[in-house]
């Protein structure tokens, strides 16, 4: 197990999270008053955590880039959030998510966390419908289920196409309810630039002020990071613009472990790539693929006939098309697990099949669905004889209600009517399961500093499944964060306010300004987008969906040089003081040509394929993903020490006394 | 009971206000149909035309209730449609370099402060008309009570063209004033739902048809008396 | 394409700004109206010139980052989106593109066409919340059935982003489209009535505080609101209020 702890509690999986709660510390409530806690990102996991810490009665900060907790990029998720609740009575228990959960992140994370979670996400819908989040409902007036990718199931609760933005609401609206109280105060517009340790505990931050450009020490007992994922180290994905992993690579530079950075899902079904200005990619959620039918054109000169504008979908006979989902995975169909879509999608487009004009796209046809719907209507409603136009307008009336939203943001982005012509997808990069290494507390290696959401590594493995990202943000913030995090400060309720005057404070603001200096004082060949955007294509080509060990080292040497270009020739204009957005972006950028050259070295350590991770050289004959247990059943957590090059590699052994290792079969 | 917290809501709340503006202006719409009847009668039957008149003009509930009640009515609309001008102005901060409002909103909903105050200027020669000369007849000159002068007198005012034209382009006004205002004022008093479009309706028909009617009114009496 | 571009700039909250030309070429139609001042930035950073400021994130309709003011309108002349999901399609070959920040007194600009949005946060804090714990130890979320009708209703109202495109549109740049989506959001479920009181009296009085202008219906907030608001939330919250203000 070497210097890497898990603290798993012991005992049966199904009683060790009650065990645990019954046997950890906890702070009385007169302590908690003199007890202050930082948490940085106010998405789902921060806010719910800043929340509950908050009504729990400690004195909580939070920390934000964007202008209102109510931005983070939480509120992109559309298609819904999981729960066992078996409410659909189809045999679902909290035993089949973990089960999904594990198998879903192809066996790469840890047993005990992931049944938490499972047990954990029925309260989480309980508690979002006290607070007010207006889930989809049926007309009996009970909460109404979609299924997706991955699982037998219907176990997704979902609010239209925006079930993120709703349960992100319902965070923020708890974090409002503290902040009128006086119980959270909030610094929005502020960046993390550093984490502070005193005594090797987190005990504070370094902030810059986003509006004035002032660099600002903030002390607290705890720091608790919940700062989202690293997808824009791909630069194009569908994370916001300003998502980044400063604060965690921060963290990681101070001695916190980074775990599995080379796993990275890429989604299945976003809007293709249009041209070089293209600026970030939008997802069309998963829960399209209920519906839709992913198909190319079965010759290849039909596929090419439609690149050139020679043909029209709808013109190629169901028997030219090629739903190769269904030809490949007949049990799943289109509701394979995202690893496996993209990669299928991938392949085809590979091989010639690809749809629009760069041939990076498949399609995802409702004409199917609007039929079929259309049918159902016309029965219920008690038309006789219809003919196919009517059934069409009645099917896509239904389509229109469940899907709506998305439909009309393809047809704003697209320009055409998904009605009428498929639509066109392309996998892009959407979520990352790697971050930071926590414990069963999801306490990273620096004692008192926290990472909960999608900056932890914990839950999901290699591949995470649809409508999981929200469960575990939540799950974290709301339920697991905020009692663990009382065994760690039950040894601080003597500490007394942490000053901001030590010497570790002023040596961390000196590292700060330093940097920023040095940022702006680069030569001024290209801006920041220019390397961001190198860094991304060299990240797409060689580290994206399938890697392979040349094109890795590869990238370990080109990213090492970008690196060392940009910190030269990095052209900020302004200043420092006051308002820059440059330096915003620069600062982030030159965290992600730290973390890039890491992902790579761990993709290229990890001999195997699983999950998000395809190594071309270990597949199957049919180009399934190889796993190897023997030698790869570990999570990664790397020890910063200098360079990317130089970071230590720690093993975590996975244990799994619940599950059967099984090559994942989705056939 | 309306509580302290109304009481200093309506003072300071702005949907107070709204409210305000809402009850105040239905109760002048209100009042402009009842004028209405009465004056319609002064085409078909000038003799009702008299005796109504009378009545409104010593009967004591109206004059001592009712009449001091429709002035406050147009005071306080008067004076809290300035008052929320006022406010909306400042609460713009810098104006914008273009601001294309009516890309989003009728012409009539944006400039009731313009129609407002055109049908106020109005309102003060309609004052000086027939108000102010009800006044000096009946308490400066002290004349005796006669019922039989209302409908010469009225229609006597519509003889100048130039107080036909202004009365007709008043009215014209007054409509659209009335076609955002009555509608708008269901929905400040929170009234929007399933009758919504029938009561669009109404006050469309009522914001025509009435100003209409009074237009008609002021150019039969100005028209008959030309060819006499 | 071709455009010429007039863009507000204002160097911080303190400073006088005005209008600056900027000609720009090489836009495509499928560029979105951010990719398009991405393009302008990247020219101003080559020149050796401030970029324009704007906020931004997620580029794709749903955070509420984005604003801009654009030919006169919050979020461009298209419909039922926002600024980052505008594409140049739009616009045709020499257009005059005006751009100017969102304007009220309650949004002070920061920098160029950024402004403060925090009175909104104040609104919310004011009220739009339900006061339950987060513990989770509530009823089962099956045990209170709601009306479909009513649970579809309370989610169109809560589609709000907080952008302030209503308040932009607005000529008295009232922020009653906003406050009142919230309002009505918890007044159509059955959770929120127990606070329905309070809540209605608070927000509206912190959003006055604030010093947005007052409703007069004239409807351009719904027009412009990226999420189709409805008008009917306006309504409701006036019922609520007065209800609540006969209650106390």
């Amino acid at each position: 197990m070497g210097i890497l702890d898990s603290k798993i509690p012991s005992g049966p999986l199904a009683d060790k999270w009650t065990n645990h709660k019954n046997h950890i510390d906890l702070v009385n409530p007169a302590n908690k008053r003199n007890i202050d806690i930082i948490v940085v990102g106010t998405g789902l996991a921060g806010g719910s955590a800043a929340a509950t810490l908050a009504e729990l009665g400690y004195n909580v900060k939070t920390f934000c880039y964007q202008d209102s907790p109510r931005r983070a990029h939480s509120i992109a998720a559309q298609g819904g959030i999981n729960a066992a609740k078996n409410y659909q009575g189809d045999g679902d228990s909290n035993y089949r998510l973990f089960y999904d959960t594990v198998k879903g992140g192809d066996y790469r994370s840890r047993e005990a966390n992931v049944y938490r979670l499972a047990e954990v996400s029925g309260n989480i819908i309980d508690q979002c419908v006290a607070q007010g989040v207006p889930f989809a409902r049926e007309y009996g007036g009970l909460l109404d289920n979609r299924s997706f990718g991955g699982v037998l199931v219907s176990r997704t609760f979902y609010a239209k196409g925006q079930t993120g933005q709703q349960l992100l609401l319902g965070a923020y609206s708890a974090m409002n309810r503290q902040i009128n109280r006086g119980k959270i105060l909030p610094f929005n517009r502020h960046e993390m630039m550093d984490l502070v340790k005193v005594d090797g505990k987190a005990r504070g931050i370094i902030a810059r002020n986003l509006v004035t450009g002032e660099i600002e020490r903030h002390s607290a007992h705890a720091v608790v990071l919940a700062t989202g994922g690293y997808g824009n180290v791909f630069f194009l994905s569908t994370n916001a613009m300003g998502s980044n992993v400063m604060a965690a690579w921060r963290a990681h530079r101070r001695g916190a472990f980074f775990s599995n950075p080379c796993f990275t899902q890429i989604h299945p079904t976003c809007i293709p790539v249009s041209g070089d200005h293209q600026s970030k990619l939008t997802l069309m959620s998963e829960s399209l693929r209920n519906d839709g039918r992913i198909w190319v054109p079965k010759r290849i000169e039909d596929a090419q006939a439609i690149r050139e504008g020679k043909l029209k979908p709808t013109q190629l006979k169901e028997e030219d098309r090629d739903y190769y989902l269904e030809r490949r995975y007949p049990a799943f169909g289109n509701l394979v697990p995202r690893d496996v879509a993209s990669r299928a999608a991938k392949e085809r487009c590979d091989a010639g099949f690809g749809v629009n004009k760069t041939g990076e796209a498949v399609y995802l046809d409702f004409a199917s669905a609007i039929m079929r719907y259309g049918k159902e209507k016309a029965l219920t409603s008690g038309l006789k004889n219809p003919d196919d136009k009517t059934l069409r307008e009645l099917g896509e009336k239904v389509v229109e209600a469940k899907y709506g939203n998305l439909f009309q943001m393809y047809e704003k982005i697209v320009d055409e009517n998904p009605y009428k012509t498929p639509m066109m997808i392309y996998p892009a990069v959407h979520y990352t399961m790697g971050g930071l290494w926590v414990d069963y507390n999801l306490q990273t290696t620096i004692p008192g500093c926290y990472a909960a959401g999608e900056a932890n590594f914990s839950d999901h493995g290699a591949n995470r499944l649809g409508a999981s990202a929200l469960m575990q943000g939540l799950a974290d913030g709301y339920f697991v964060l905020p009692y663990t995090i009382g065994d760690y400060l039950s040894n601080d309720i003597r500490t007394g306010k942490i000053a901001t005057d030590s010497p570790e404070f002023d040596a961390a603001e000196q590292e700060v300004r330093d940097r920023i200096a040095k940022l702006m004082g680069g030569s001024g060949t290209h801006s920041v987008d220019h390397y961001h955007k190198k860094l991304g294509k060299i990240m797409w080509n060689k580290c994206g969906m399938s890697r392979n060990a040349k094109d890795l080292q590869e990238a370990i040497d080109e990213i090492s040089n970008l690196r060392a270009d940009f910190w030269a020739n990095v052209r900020i204009p302004g200043s420092a003081e006051g308002m820059n957005q440059e330096l915003e972006k620069a600062g982030r950028v030159a965290d992600f040509l730290e973390l890039g050259e890491l992902f790579a070295k761990d993709a290229l350590t990890r001999n195997e394929s699983c999950g998000g991770h395809f190594r071309e050289e270990y597949q199957t004959p049919e180009g399934e993903a190889l796993r190897d247990d023997e030698n790869f059943k570990f999570v990664s957590a790397w020890e910063y020490k200098g360079e990317p090059k130089d970071a230590v590699l720690h093993k975590e052994d996975l244990v799994y006394d619940n599950i059967e290792l099984k090559t994942r079969s989705y056939k | 009971m309306l509580n302290k917290q109304l009481m200093s809501g309506l003072i300071k709340s702005s949907i107070a206000r709204k409210v305000i503006m809402a009850l105040s202006g239905l109760f002048l719409v209100f009042f402009l149909g009842q004028h209405f009847v009465i004056n319609v009668t002064s085409v078909i039957a000038p003799d009702t035309f008299n005796s109504w008149s009378h009545f409104m003009g010593y009967n004591p509930i109206v004059q001592y209730i009712l009449q001091p009640i429709l002035i406050a009515g147009v005071i306080v609309h008067f004076v809290m449609g300035i008052v929320l001008e006022l406010q909306n102005r400042g609460a713009r901060g810098v104006k914008y370099a273009k601001y294309k409002g009516s890309a989003n909103a009728s012409w009539l909903s944006r400039n009731m402060i313009i129609t407002g105050l055109v049908v106020l200027a109005f309102l003060g020669l309609h004052f000086y008309d027939f108000w102010i000369h009800e006044m000096t007849y009946k308490y400066i000159e002290s004349n005796p009570e006669d019922p039989t002068r209302y409908y010469a007198e009225t229609v006597h005012k519509f003889e100048p063209f130039w107080r036909t034209v202004i009365y007709v382009v008043s009215f014209v006004l007054l409509a659209l004033h009335l076609l955002h205002g009555f509608a708008s004022s269901f929905q400040s008093m929170g009234l929007n739902n399933k009758y919504t479009p029938a009561i669009k309706m109404f006050t469309k028909i009522y914001a025509i048809g009435i100003p209409l009617g009074f237009i008609f009114i002021a150019l039969y009496h100005h028209f008959n008396q030309l060819t006499h | 394409m071709k455009l010429n571009l007039k863009i507000w700039r204002q160097k911080d909250a303190k400073s006088n700004g005005q209008m600056v030309d900027y000609p720009i070429s090489g836009i495509e139609g499928d560029m979105s109206f951010l990719e398009m001042m991405d393009v302008l930035n990247e020219e101003l950073i080559t020149k050796g010139e401030d970029p324009v400021v704007f906020d931004h994130d997620c580029r794709e309709g749903i955070c509420g980052s984005c604003s801009l003011q654009i030919n006169g309108e919050p979020h461009g002349p298209d419909r039922l989106i926002t600024t980052c999901q505008l594409h140049m399609r739009k616009f045709n070959d020499g257009d005059t593109i005006v751009i100017e920040p969102f304007r009220a007194k309650a949004f002070p600009v920061i920098k160029d066409l950024m402004v403060d949005r925090s009175s909104f946060d104040r609104i919310q804090q004011a009220g739009g919340y339900i006061s339950v714990n987060t513990s989770g130890n509530t009823v089962d979320a099956n045990a209170i059935p709601i009306d479909k009708h009513d649970a579809d209703e309370a989610m169109d109202s809560a589609t709000c982003i907080g952008c302030g495109a209503c308040v932009a549109a607005c000529k008295n740049a009232s922020a009653m489209l906003f406050t009142s989506a919230k309002v009505s959001q918890y007044a159509l479920l059955p959770q929120g009535q127990v606070e329905a009181t309070d809540r209605v009296l608070n927000m509206v009085r912190q959003m006055d505080l604030e010093g947005f202008g007052n409703c007069t219906n004239t409807g351009a907030c719904e027009v412009e609101c990226p999420k189709g608001i409805s008008l009917e939330n306006i309504a409701r919250m006036n019922r609520e209020y007065f209800s609540a203000s006969l209650k106390g």
